[in-house]
């Protein structure tokens, strides 16, 4: 595929904010640029990214292929693989654990009948895998929702939040 | 003290240093050996293995080596109390998901972890938990993957994108789930891929065609020079029982640095071909029957004689010098001058006034330093990988390189222009230069018709013509495509005027190992060893291949493969013709058209010399052993003179041979703009094909033909095509 096939997967809108995030680097760097090209790019396509997309990025910033797919596979908030619509989080870190974050993770996974990693066969929520501290706390245990934070969650507020789902 | 010295103090000692080197730089340069593992210096620095760690005074924490900057009056302990226990400490952690299988791993012997791992390792590991383990994925027939053993050094990732130019393998995933692997599934591709087996420190990447088959104390190293380009490459062949198992690269700073080509690494592979020839081979009565040496001999030496002086003689551009001496001798001796090396050349309009060795014009390593180059009529990383090397180098530092050629070839460095056209007219491009370089001034004499065929400059070519210009040293390189071209007499014309119009030097990229030692041993019709013009010169390559005369010897080819034309050349009746073959392979074109099949060695079972594009004179001794009765080819024609009555008295050696060559020609190379050359008279517009200019990099000559894993590249499965041209091939 030529590079400007690949490039017609972006939409004009994660174009744009491809060219935000190059501006703010120098000239020729812009392969800074990708962590924020990868962001509007999967939240375009509902939460995850495809080969084909982080082609397209590359080809975009015209840098190779594999430092896009370095980046998507260093940070976890990229997907790679398709994943539920909403992205649920349940701190284990620290301070949760030690207010109960363990257990409100055992029981989000047996309501959702998911392991933490998998999405919902319906394809409503995915469970986040094994997410580090999340800065949040003084309000352990929490769970973020879709970049939403939830702070001291019980298990019932947990199934209220998780109902509320689309 | 002047500014760019400072003193520090190593283990004690006092040590000159530049202030911002590396620390790691001064121990190696003071012989304190520090252990590393991702620090290499022909890679950028990234610190991330931390084996090198060394005491710094008044620094709080164990500091590497690697990337601490030098600064005056520092002290360094690479051996204190604080220094090993941190280096031991970095050992245990690299050991923790390391696999303990050294005894099933090709590296074992020769692994820097295992090395490293005596000197700084603890007996038991403290380490109870399960190791992990990486899925291996192929990443292409040369290099074998077990990335259990790997420890993130990343030394293969940095050579591909700061060597190679193509980033084709990065680091996945993070912390203790990183892996090292290509983009999803993709091989490695590179032509210098192979160089990531030398770099990998442990046993994750080794040579697949190897594999299994040796350990590294089982073998014997012999340097050897390379023989598949003009660039004469350092190598050690590697051998158990005269067997080379495998090549690895010999550092040589001012030609190959510390690399390899895949094609010098793994052409090895063909030594073994099923087609070997172990015996000289006779046809009788229509077949082909082993015969003793005397037999063959006698037969060859009869068949030539009965073809008086209508003889003639094709060789390899990869022959030696000693191999094209004899042999163009011999010829002479037997009252022929026809003889010749360049049998993909086309065009001979202007053998008489051009250079009279071809050659870069400058050492290897200069090419990295000039400041503008012109590529003319080359795929350059296929033709010479480990050149376009040094031009990457250049292009890198902020050279221009511009190519004119008759295809797009990527190149993996910023070029400064391409100019292209159809394979049969991408040289007028040259010719509107010179108009443009010429523009206000005088054009160059007797080029009137010549330039005056050509489109009127674009801004491009004034661009190009400035670049050229601009100061500081520029140069026009020549490339096989020019070299196979049929107006390569008009290319080469132009191309001095252009070089001479912008003060540039010329440079010519030959085709083979020895181009350049070929043409100083007489291997030429119309230039005798030395290369004084002979008095009466014979018939061209293609002039032999279009009208073979009664007697042929042809020396390491194939002619159906190695000479344009070859392929159609059919076996005269019976005494019509009479042709001697030297093949290390009995291939198929030779058994259809020879009488006499004499089987001698390549150049990994030879004693000879090549005299490389920079003109230097390298001498190698045979390092594998000959296949049953073959011999040495410079032995073999030896003989084959005394049976023909002309004997080569006082050459007992390939040494003394070299050396009277040697003598011949004098210590100076040509420089090719010293002569004024005229135009030829005008061609007729020869129409030729890219597939017939551009060969794929692994079927120049006979043994890469028959090197396997090589074939299985995606460069030997597709050849060296450009994709829009392969479809249309």
């Amino acid at each position: 595929m030529q590079a400007s096939d690949r490039i017609a997967l972006l939409s004009a809108h994660v174009r744009e904010e491809i060219d935000h995030w190059v501006s703010k680097f120098p000239a020729g760097r812009q392969r800074s640029a990708v962590i924020g090209a990868l962001h509007a790019v999967q939240h375009e396509n509902g939460g995850h990214l495809t080969s084909e997309l982080m082609e397209a990025v590359a080809a975009y910033l015209d840098i190779p292929s594999i430092q896009v797919f370095e980046v998507a596979s260093f940070y976890s908030m990229f997907e790679t693989r398709p994943v539920g619509r909403h992205s649920v989080s349940v701190c284990t870190n620290i301070s949760c654990m030690l207010c109960g974050g363990e257990q409100l993770l055992a029981h989000v996974e047996k309501r959702l009948g998911i392991r933490i990693g998998e999405s919902t066969p319906d394809g409503r929520i995915f469970l986040k895998k094994e997410e580090e501290c999340l800065a949040a706390c003084t309000g352990a245990p929490m769970i973020m929702v879709d970049h939403r934070y939830y702070e001291n969650v019980t298990p019932a507020r947990a199934d209220e939040i998780l109902d509320a789902l689309e | 003290m002047s500014q760019d010295k400072c003193t520090i103090q190593v283990n004690g000692v006092e040590v000159e240093a530049r202030p911002g080197q590396m620390l790691i730089e001064v121990t190696d340069a003071e012989g304190a050996y520090v252990p590393r593992f991702c620090y290499h210096p022909k890679l950028s620095v990234a610190a991330n293995c931390r084996m090198c760690l060394v005491e710094v005074e008044n620094a709080p924490k164990p500091m590497p080596a690697c990337a601490t900057p030098v600064a005056p009056g520092m002290k360094v302990h690479t051996k204190s109390r604080k220094a090993i226990d941190a280096q031991r400490a970095v050992m245990e952690f690299l050991l923790i998901n390391h696999p303990l299988d050294c005894p099933i791993c090709d590296q074992g012997g020769e692994c820097e972890l295992q090395d490293l791992a005596m000197g700084f390792g603890r007996g038991v590991g403290r380490f109870s938990e399960a190791k992990r383990v990486v899925r291996d994925t192929s990443i292409g027939p040369l290099v074998s993957t077990d990335m259990t053993r790997c420890i993130h050094c990343t030394r293969c990732v940095r050579f591909t994108q700061e060597v190679g130019g193509l980033q084709e393998l990065g680091t996945m995933g993070r912390g203790d789930r990183v892996v090292i692997s290509t983009y999803i599934e993709q091989g490695v591709n590179h032509e210098l891929s192979g160089n990531i087996i030398d770099l990998c420190p442990v046993g994750a990447l080794n040579s697949k065609p190897f594999r299994f088959s040796a350990r590294a104390w089982e073998m014997e190293q012999r340097p050897l020079i390379a023989g598949h380009d003009c660039l004469g490459s350092h190598i050690f062949a590697h051998l158990m029982g005269g067997k080379v198992k495998r090549v690895v690269p010999a550092a040589c700073e001012e030609i190959n640095e510390t690399w390899a080509s895949d094609r010098d690494r793994f052409s090895y592979e063909g030594l073994d071909a099923p087609d070997r020839l172990a015996e000289p081979l006779l046809r009788e009565n229509g077949h082909w029957r082993a015969a003793s040496w005397d037999e063959a001999l006698d037969a060859a030496a009869a068949g030539l004689r009965r073809a008086g002086g209508d003889l003639a003689a094709l060789l390899s551009p990869s022959a030696t010098v000693e191999e094209g001496y004899l042999l163009q001798r011999l010829l002479a001796q037997m009252g022929s001058a026809s003889i010749d090396h360049r049998l993909r050349r086309r065009d001979f309009r202007s053998q008489d006034t051009e250079i009279e060795v071809p050659w870069l014009g400058m050492p290897v390593a200069d090419v990295e330093r000039l400041d503008q180059v012109l590529v003319v009529g080359a795929n350059l990383r296929k033709e010479v990988p480990l050149l376009a090397h040094r031009l990457r180098k250049a292009a890198v530092r902020g050279a221009g390189v511009a190519f004119l050629n008759p295809a797009r070839y990527p190149m993996h460095f910023p070029v400064a222009d391409a100019l292209q056209g159809t394979p049969a007219d991408f040289w007028l491009h040259l010719a509107t230069l010179v108009r443009a370089a010429a523009q206000g001034g005088e054009t160059p004499p007797g080029m009137a018709e010549l330039l005056g065929k050509a489109p009127a400059p674009e801004e491009r070519h004034r661009q190009a013509v400035a670049r050229l210009r601009e100061g500081g040293r520029s140069a026009i390189l020549l490339g096989n495509i020019a070299l196979r071209h049929p107006r390569f007499a008009d290319i080469d014309v132009l191309a001095a005027a252009l070089a001479r119009l912008t003060g540039s030097t010329l440079g010519y990229i030959t085709e083979g190992a020895n181009a350049a030692g070929l043409a100083l041993a007489g291997a030429l019709p119309h230039r005798e060893a030395g290369g004084r013009a002979r008095a009466r010169a014979g018939a061209n390559a293609a002039e032999i291949i279009a009208r073979p005369p009664a007697g042929l010897i042809l020396f390491g080819i194939e002619p159906g493969l190695d000479c344009p034309g070859g392929a159609g050349w059919q076996r005269a009746p019976a005494g019509g013709r009479f042709v001697v073959a030297f093949s290390a392979f009995r291939g198929e074109s030779l058994p259809a058209l020879a009488d006499v099949i004499l089987p001698i060695g390549t150049f990994f079972e030879t004693d000879g010399t090549f005299v490389n594009g920079a003109g230097q004179w390298q001498s190698f001794s045979a390092a594998a052993r000959l296949p049953g009765e073959a011999r040495p080819g410079w032995k073999v024609l030896r003989v084959l003179a005394e049976r023909l009555g002309v004997p080569q008295p006082g050459q007992a050696t390939a040494a003394a041979i070299a050396a009277e060559v040697r003598k011949l020609a004098g210590e100076v190379m040509p420089d090719a703009l010293a002569r004024q050359r005229p135009a030829s008279a005008i061609a007729a517009a020869g129409e030729v094909s890219l597939q017939e200019l551009d060969l794929p990099m692994y079927q120049v000559d006979a043994l890469l033909r028959r090197a396997h894993a090589l074939q299985l590249t995606a460069d030997g499965l597709a050849g060296s095509m450009p994709e829009g041209e392969r479809l249309t091939a």
